[in-house]
C-alpha cells in the first residue's frame, strides 16, 4: 500500500505541505519509527565503516533473513527469529569455510546466498500469509506500538553500548594487536560490534526491509566520514544524516509516491553523493590557492590516505 | 594483563625469564629463553620473522602464559607497535592516540577525563610533539607517528617499554630521532626492549638477545654479534663485508620486508 493511496496530497503553501504528512497517526509513528532507525544505525555505521565490517554486516543482514521469516510464519518474536538465523549462519561459514577446496570467500557467499535463497524462498510462497514479503523491503507504516518500543529500547542498548565500549572501539580499530596490552580483547569488541549490528538489522528490517537496511547503516557513516575527521562528531553527525535522511525519504515516498524503503536508500546515497562531490570541490580550490604564490604560507595540511 | 609482581626479585631486574618456553597451541613458538633487563637498559632483540621476537613480547605482556620456564616482569609493561600496522584515514589525532594509553588506568569503559588529558598531553610533549597534539594522527610523518605511539606507551606509566620494529620505513632523520628518543627513555631508568632487524644499531644498545625459535645468544653486543651466532640466528642469510678490518654483518636486502605489510 503506497502512501498516496492512504492520504492524497493536498496543496496549499509550503508549511502545509511539510505538516501535512503528520496528520496521520500512521505516518507519525512511520516518522518515528524511521528517525529511531537512524539514531541507531548512524552512529554504529561509523564503526561498521571504520572495521571494514560493511560486507560483514551485508551479509550477516542477508544470513538471518531465514530466521525471520520462520519467526514471522510461526509466530515467534523476530528477535528471536533472527537471532536464531544468525547462529545458523554462522555455524554455516563456518563449517563452509573448513572445506579445504574452497575459500573463505566463497564459503561465505555460498553459505549466504543459500540462506538467503531459503529466506526468499520461503517468505514468498504463495501459501506464506500476506506481508510476509514485507521483511524483503519493509513496511513503515504498518509499525505498530510494539515495534516502536522495540527500536525505542534498542535505541538505549546500542547508544549505552557504544558510549561504554567508546575507548575499546577506538584503540581496537586503530591497531588491533596492541589492543591486549591496553587491556582489551579485540575478540570481545568484535563479537559486541556484531551483536549491536545484528539488533540495528533486525530494528531496520522493521521499517526497511532486510534488503534496505544495510543503506542506512553504511551511507551516513561513509558521508559523514568525508566532512569530519574525529570519531565523537563523526558519530553525532552519522546520526543524524540519518535521522535526516529517514524523514526526507518519507516525504519523497509520500509526494512521489515511491515504495518508502527504496525512497530513504536512496535519499542517503544521493546525501552522500552530494557531499562527496562538495568535499572534492573544496579540497580542490584548496589545493589552487595551496600551489599559488606560497612564500611563508603553510604547508599542505592534507595528506589523507585512503 | 601483567604477569604478578614480584617484589622479591632483585632491584633493577625489570624483566626475568628463566628457561621460558611459550607458543600457540601448547606446542612452543620460543624456548630456552633466559635472560634479564635492568632499570636503564637498551636490549635489541634480534631474529628472523617468525623467529619469536613478537612471541617473547606476548609473553612478557602477559598475553601467553609459559609453557615451561618463568617469566617476571616486575613493572608495568607497555608496548609500542608498528606504524605500518595503524589505519592512516582513522578519525583520530595525536591526542587520541596517545590517550588510548590511560585505558588500563582509568578502566576501559570510563571516558578520559581531565587528568587523563593532561597527562597525555605531557607525554606527547616529552617527545616533542605538544604542539602536533590535535593533528590527525594519519597526516603526521612516519617518525612522527611512532613518537605518537611511544607516548602512548609512556602515558601508561610503563618501566618496560617493548618497540617492536620501530624503524621500519623511517628516514635515516626520523630513525637518529628515535635513536636519542631511546637513549633518552632508558636514561630515565626504563628498560627497552627493542625487536629490530638492524644487527649495526644493535650494537650500540647495552645487549643483544639473538632468538631463532630458541634463545641463541645474549649478552653485550661486542661477545654477542659474532659471525656463528649471528649465522645461527639468521639461519645463514648473512652477507658479511669487512670494513677497515672491522666485521660488518648485514642481511640480505629482502629479507627487512619479509612481513609483506610494511611498505605503507
Amino acid at each position: 500500500m503506497s502512501m498516496a493511496e492512504i492520504l492524497a496530497p493536498a496543496g496549499g503553501g509550503v508549511w502545509h505541505a511539510i505538516a501535512d504528512p503528520w496528520s496521520q497517526a500512521i505516518l507519525q509513528r512511520a516518522f518515528l519509527e524511521i528517525a529511531l532507525v537512524g539514531l541507531i544505525s548512524g552512529p554504529l555505521g561509523c564503526w561498521i565503516v571504520f572495521y571494514g565490517l560493511s560486507y560483514s554486516a551485508e551479509s550477516l543482514a542477508h544470513g538471518l533473513f531465514p530466521g525471520l521469516v520462520v519467526a514471522a510464519l510461526t509466530g515467534i518474536p523476530l528477535l528471536v527469529g533472527g537471532a536464531a538465523g544468525l547462529v545458523v549462519a554462522a555455524l554455516g561459514i563456518a563449517i563452509a569455510g573448513r572445506i579445504p577446496t574452497i575459500g573463505r570467500d566463497t564459503a561465505v557467499a555460498i553459505v549466504i546466498t543459500t540462506l538467503f535463497g531459503l529466506g526468499a524462498l520461503l517468505a514468498l510462497s504463495p501459501t506464506s500469509p500476506p506481508g510476509i514479503q514485507n521483511l524483503l523491503f519493509g513496511d513503515v507504516l504498518g509499525v505498530t506500538d510494539g515495534d516502536l518500543a522495540f527500536a525505542g529500547a534498542a535505541v538505549l542498548v546500542t547508544g549505552g553500548a557504544l558510549w561504554l565500549m567508546h575507548g575499546p572501539l577506538l584503540a581496537v580499530g586503530f591497531e588491533r594487536g596492541s589492543a591486549p596490552s591496553l587491556g582489551i580483547s579485540p575478540m570481545l569488541v568484535d563479537i559486541a560490534l556484531l551483536v549491536l549490528l545484528s539488533l540495528a538489522i533486525l530494528v531496520a528490517v522493521q521499517g526497511l526491509g532486510n534488503l534496505l537496511a544495510l543503506a542506512v547503516l553504511v551511507a551516513p557513516a561513509a558521508t559523514a566520514a568525508l566532512v569530519v575527521n574525529r570519531f565523537a562528531p563523526m558519530l553525532w553527525l552519522a546520526a543524524g544524516l540519518a535521522v535526516a535522511s529517514g524523514i526526507g525519504g518519507l516525504y519523497v515516498s509520500y509526494y512521489a509516491d515511491t515504495a518508502a524503503g527504496a525512497s530513504i536508500a536512496g535519499v542517503t546515497v544521493v546525501l552522500y553523493a552530494l557531499v562527496a562531490t562538495g568535499a572534492w570541490a573544496v579540497r580542490a580550490s584548496r589545493r589552487i590557492r595551496n600551489t599559488g604564490p606560497a612564500v611563508g604560507g603553510r604547508e599542505p595540511g592534507y595528506a589523507r590516505t585512503r | 594483563m601483567n604477569p604478578a609482581i614480584d617484589p622479591t626479585h632483585g632491584p633493577g631486574a625489570l624483566v626475568q625469564a628463566d628457561g621460558l618456553a611459550v607458543g600457540y597451541n601448547g606446542s612452543p613458538a620460543l624456548r630456552d629463553v633466559t635472560f634479564s633487563a635492568l632499570a636503564g637498559e637498551r636490549i635489541g632483540v634480534l631474529g628472523p620473522n617468525g623467529g619469536g621476537k613478537t612471541t617473547l613480547f606476548r609473553a612478557l605482556l602477559g598475553e601467553l602464559e609459559p609453557l615451561s620456564g618463568d617469566v617476571t616482569v616486575s613493572a608495568r609493561c607497555a608496548t609500542v607497535p608498528q606504524t605500518e600496522r595503524s589505519r592512516l584515514d582513522y578519525p583520530v589525532s595525536a591526542l587520541d592516540v596517545a590517550l588510548m594509553g590511560t585505558i588500563p588506568l582509568r578502566g576501559w569503559w570510563r571516558h578520559p577525563g581531565r587528568g587523563e588529558r593532561t597527562a597525555a598531553r605531557e607525554a606527547l610533549a616529552s617527545i616533542g610533539l605538544a604542539d602536533l597534539a590535535s593533528r590527525n594522527f594519519g597526516e603526521l610523518s612516519g617518525g612522527q607517528r611512532q613518537r605518537v605511539l611511544v607516548a602512548r606507551a609512556l602515558v601508561q606509566d610503563a618501566s618496560v617499554l617493548l618497540l617492536d620494529e620501530p624503524f621500519t620505513g623511517l628516514d635515516s632523520r626520523s630513525a637518529t630521532g628515535l635513536s636519542e628518543l631511546i637513549d633518552r627513555l632508558a636514561g630515565e631508568g626504563r628498560a627497552v626492549l627493542i625487536a629490530t632487524h638492524d644487527i649495526e644499531q644493535a650494537r650500540r644498545w647495552d645487549r643483544v638477545l639473538c632468538l631463532n625459535h630458541r634463545q641463541v645468544a645474549f649478552g653485550p653486543p661486542d661477545e654477542v654479534l659474532t659471525m656463528p651466532v649471528l649465522e645461527a640466528t639468521h639461519g645463514g642469510m648473512i652477507v658479511e663485508l669487512r670494513e677497515d678490518g672491522e666485521h660488518v654483518a648485514v642481511l640480505p636486502a629482502h629479507h627487512h620486508h619479509g612481513h609483506g605489510d610494511e611498505h605503507g
